[in-house]
């Protein structure tokens, strides 16, 4: 056909022309096709856990979510209602465990063990869809998986009773296995005002809460603001000095009452204003036990930077651990981080800086410096120490219990590693034990148990007031329990009385007690 | 007369004979439709029993009346396609009864929902739009007998179709919906002439490219190896995209802009056969849209939804409505929810804009791509005429229709499956809206009466419609 008379006589330039336009017809309807395949097939289950996905959160509503427990008894469990909602989650003593439960809210942002094993709550894991589709051939009410804790009820109580109404953190565990006995944060929320079916209600609860200045939704023991570790990180220094296998707790250091920093005016003292111990030295036993500043500053510029840093992070700073038990730790970069929301429970990093000159390696050595731990961090340094340089990995749940009783997961203990030598760990196990036998720690002691305990008094800035510290395990020879505590805002007292020994170290032999006398 | 043509007598003269076959060739195209009418109809009734035992919801059988109602008027179209369009395509009324019930099932199921009844419920008006629709579709089979008689009008449908582009941007008529301003509101009554203006510009384009395609088709030189038009010619696609950019500022509404640009650049396509017409037309297009989502914010919006929906700051807002049809259509999945069982009514608009995501839920990956199929067939069967019609007017007019409606479908359904930004148009026939529900009845009397056409109408015809000079014009 000649170009200049185009679909003329005959009229094939058209249905030539035309043949053209319906490939491209059929192009469009199949990116239609394509697309909707791949939203309904390949992205579906991100989809499905996606943002604000209504849908899910409705269908999981119509599924009796199983209970969370503690030996045997639900601390978090469902009853069935006339609303529209079928089930209404319900805690008992909320408050006492919302930092082990979190929340299962009606918006679907849930946290805790409620977000970490919603899916086996819902019974919405892929093992748990037989069970599904066989409870609604057979009539069954489908029903989630319970959720079963490594905590003790009664030390829980405990933690908190001792706790007070200091605003901090206790956390407890077994040093040998890694199970978490108790976690006890304050100030503290109920869950239950966040799980009613009221959503106005929630929500001005929620706006309530997330404006308050204590801060009451945030998990101190574990993923709070993060406290200076104090004189607790002497542990750490300690620990890298023995290993390096320059340093014996016999090793000894210059003993005055003051000490310039080098390349700085800064001096530094103990906490007692004077020297660490009468002598004209002072030795690395002495300096744990009695918790002096100036000796440890000078065994840090002995021993650097970087044999510290590399203690810090095999005993886990810098790294997110997933209390929930599911997921493998996280090592991030030692820089404060946000978001840390792979899981719902992953631990906030402590911090270690990324690079400390001399002076401020000196400050390090008691734990100032920029160093930040979580009582979480404190209590895996002092459970290495108690299990012979061995860390165990931290966590909350023993087993996953399906409806009929056949465990669905079951977290056996794990190692993470031995940071610490053995021979390491018993020196700094009888240096802790000399701590509360006639050192800093004496009023940790238990009458009849020999303890080993570790208190700090951590600066928060000029005219702050301290983060008060203990970290310890009992008994002493044959570890049961390892534990930690923070008290923040120097337990709201007046500065001369924000003491570790009378504000921190008894809640900790509180808790240590409780456990060893249960 | 029909009933007469479909008891074939054996044994007459084979002059009669000849008379019967030409009266029986028509009623076996209508005698074809008919199952596929009936089937459609029960597929409809079995969508809207299963919508009803899906929600649970207490029996209403008002529906049911009704749709019994828009049944026989099925019947009477069926009827009246055997008195004055006996050789018409046979699939085209099944496939919009088939989609347009499946559409009415599932509005129905949407009011369940939402807890609309009566004059309130979305499917109650469908309904009467559906039956509007028909009505004006019947009344057009019988008013226009011939279509050639359409290409005297074309320049009164450009009119139409200006004016009906002018009426949403006139101040006191026009409404904004969602940001773009698609509607008249005329006191009780609101309407989208965008709908309308689609067909009257098909038949505009038609007209007018069956004459100026030879002037279109002259080349001027040569650039990248493609043969450019010659500058003289470009006004008329220099005017079409000022209108179309026209549309996108004043109405906001990129896949109306996308329509009209779209139509005319794929009938000047099919009229010239020159690439080179589309690739300015594309450059020209793609350049506008990019400038207006700079400068216009809420086509920005859209942009900005379609390219990060998950972002945490739409999610809540801009992209909520896109993410939800989202979520509807991963709830889904490949076998869907079930008519009734799912939660499609939680997306915004789920029984008009979304209702692709809405269908999608339920009925799965399966029952999208048996929609889609249908859509298709719809306008595999217009360009059918395209191919195989007897004049050159008749064939673009098709090709016009066919390829609006598919361009609309592929803008709608991209928009809601994230192929590109979202959109104000609707679904063909599914969607809820008695604009788009008219428009594409008009759509379906159109093919009905231009394949008529195709098969009645005699091979060589003297073509005049273009007014100057009689041309003759060989059929295919």
């Amino acid at each position: 056909m000649s170009a200049n008379a185009p679909g003329g006589p005959g009229g094939t330039g058209i249905s030539r022309h035309l043949r053209r336009v319906s490939v491209v017809v059929l192009a469009m309807f199949s990116a239609l096709f394509v697309a909707a395949s791949f939203i309904q097939v390949v992205a579906a289950d991100d989809l499905r856990g996606g943002p604000f996905n209504t849908r899910t959160r409705l269908a999981n509503q119509n599924i009796n979510r199983g209970p969370i427990l503690v030996g045997g008894e639900p601390i978090a469990y469902s009853i069935e209602t006339d609303g529209d909602v079928r089930f209404q989650r319900v805690y008992a003593n909320g408050p006492l465990w919302a930092p082990v439960t979190g929340r299962y809210t009606l918006d679907g942002l849930n946290t805790g063990l409620e977000a970490a094993y919603d899916d086996y709550l819902t019974a919405a894991t892929g093992g748990q869809f037989f069970d599904l589709a066989n409870a609604v051939l057979t009539g069954r009410e489908p029903e989630g998986a319970a959720v079963e804790t490594t905590l003790d009820a009664g030390l829980q109580q405990a933690a908190w009773d001792a706790l007070g109404n200091y605003s901090g953190a206790v956390i407890a565990w077994e040093p040998k296995t890694g199970r978490i006995l108790a976690m006890v944060s304050k100030p503290t929320y109920d869950p239950n005002a966040l799980a009613s079916h009221d959503t106005d209600a929630v929500n001005a609860a929620y706006e309530q809460l997330d404006a308050d200045p204590a801060q009451p939704l945030i998990n101190r023991a574990a993923n709070g603001d993060l406290d200076p570790p104090g004189s607790t990180f002497k542990l750490v220094v300690a620990a890298a000095a023995l290993d390096s296998g320059r340093f014996t707790p016999d090793s000894t250091f210059p003993n005055p009452s003051e000490l310039e920093l080098p390349q700085s005016s800064a001096v530094i003292h103990n906490s007692n204003e004077g020297t660490c111990g009468p002598g004209e030295t002072v030795s690395l036993f002495d300096a744990i036990r009695l918790s002096c500043n100036i000796p440890m500053a000078e065994l840090a510029h002995e021993l650097t930077y970087v044999p510290i840093k590399d203690k810090a992070k095999a005993l886990g700073f810098c790294k997110g651990f997933d209390l929930a038990g599911l997921l493998d730790p996280i090592e991030y970069g030692c820089t404060p981080q946000d978001g840390l929301d792979l899981s719902p429970m992953y631990s906030t990093p402590s911090q270690f800086p990324a690079f400390l000159d001399a002076p401020q390696t000196m400050l390090a050595a008691f734990g100032q410096s920029s160093l930040l731990a979580s009582p979480l961090q404190m209590a895996m340094v002092a459970g290495a120490i108690a299990n012979d340089g061995v860390l165990m990995r931290p966590t909350l749940v023993d087993s996953v219990i399906a409806p009929d009783q056949s465990p669905l997961v079951t977290i056996q203990p794990q190692t993470l590693g031995q940071p610490i030598s053995a021979n390491t760990a018993r020196a700094l196990t009888d240096m802790m034990v000399a701590s509360v036998d006639s050192g800093a720690a004496e009023t940790a002691a238990i009458e009849g148990v020999s303890v080993a305990g570790k208190t700090g008094t951590a600066e928060n800035g000029p005219g702050q007031p301290y983060s008060l510290w203990f970290t310890g395990f009992a008994p002493a020879d044959d570890p049961q329990i390892a534990v930690a505590v923070v008290v923040q805002d120097g337990g709201g007292l007046p500065p001369e009385e924000q003491l570790s020994s009378t504000l921190s170290a008894p809640v900790g032999r509180a808790v240590l007690e409780a456990w060893l006398r249960r | 007369m029909p009933r007469s043509t479909e008891t074939p007598a054996r044994g007459v003269s084979a002059l009669t004979g000849a008379i019967v076959v030409r009266l029986r060739k028509p009623a076996r195209l209508r005698n074809l439709e008919a199952p596929f009418l009936l089937g459609a109809i029960l597929v409809v009734a079995a969508a809207v029993a299963l919508v009803e035992l899906g929600t649970g919801a207490p029996f209403d059988p008002s529906l049911s009346w009704q749709l019994l109602g828009l049944g026989g008027l099925v019947v009477v179209v069926h009827v009246v396609l055997r008195v004055v369009a006996p050789e018409a395509d046979p699939f085209v009324v099944p496939i919009a009864v088939l989609l347009g019930g499946i559409g009415i099932a599932q509005i129905h199921r949407i009011d369940i929902a939402e807890g609309l009844t009566g004059w309130d419920a979305a499917a109650t008006r469908q309904v009467v739009w559906t039956a509007i629709a028909i009505v004006l579709a019947i009344a057009t089979l019988i008013v226009v007998r011939n279509h050639r008689t359409l290409s005297r009008y074309r320049y009164l449908a450009m009119l139409v179709a200006l004016i009906l582009l002018v009426l949403p941007m006139l101040p006191g008529i026009g409404k904004e919906v969602n940001g773009a301003r698609l509607w008249v509101e005329v006191g009780p009554m609101s309407f989208q002439p965008g709908e309308f203006a689609k067909v009257a510009l098909a038949v505009f384009f038609a007209g007018y490219l069956v004459t100026a395609r030879d002037s279109l088709s002259m080349v001027g030189r040569r650039f990248l190896g493609m043969r450019l038009p010659r500058a003289r010619d470009l006004g008329p696609i220099l005017i079409v995209f000022a209108a179309s950019m026209l549309v996108l500022v004043v109405q906001r509404d990129l896949g109306t802009a996308l329509l009209y640009f779209g139509l005319f650049l794929g009938m000047l396509y099919v009229a010239t056969g020159r690439l080179s017409w589309v690739v300015l037309g594309v450059v020209l297009f793609v350049g506008g849209a990019l400038v207006a989502s700079r400068l216009l914010p809420y086509v920005g919006n859209r942009f900005a939804a379609w390219l990060d929906p998950f972002n945490p700051d739409f999610i809540e807002g801009q992209s909520y409505q896109l993410v939800q049809g989202l979520y509807g259509f991963a709830a889904g999945g490949t076998f869907g929810t079930g008519l009734g069982r799912g939660r499609p009514d939680i997306t915004p608009l789920a029984g008009s804009d979304f209702i692709m995501a809405s269908l999608g839920e339920e009925l799965g990956l399966v029952g999208l791509f048996a929609i889609l199929a249908l859509l298709l067939l719809f306008v595999g069967r217009a360009f059918r005429i395209g191919f195989s019609g007897g004049d050159d007017f008749g064939r673009l007019l098709a090709v016009g229709l066919g390829f609006a409606f598919a361009l609309q479908v592929f803008v709608v359904v991209g928009g809601v499956t994230r192929v590109i930004p979202l959109t104000g148009l609707t679904t063909p026939f599914l969607a809820a809206g008695g604009s788009s529900l008219v428009a594409n009845w008009i759509i379906v009397a159109l093919l009905l009466r231009l394949s008529d056409g195709v098969r009645r109408g005699p091979r060589i015809v003297i073509e005049s419609a273009t007014g100057d000079q009689p041309r003759l014009v060989v059929g295919a």
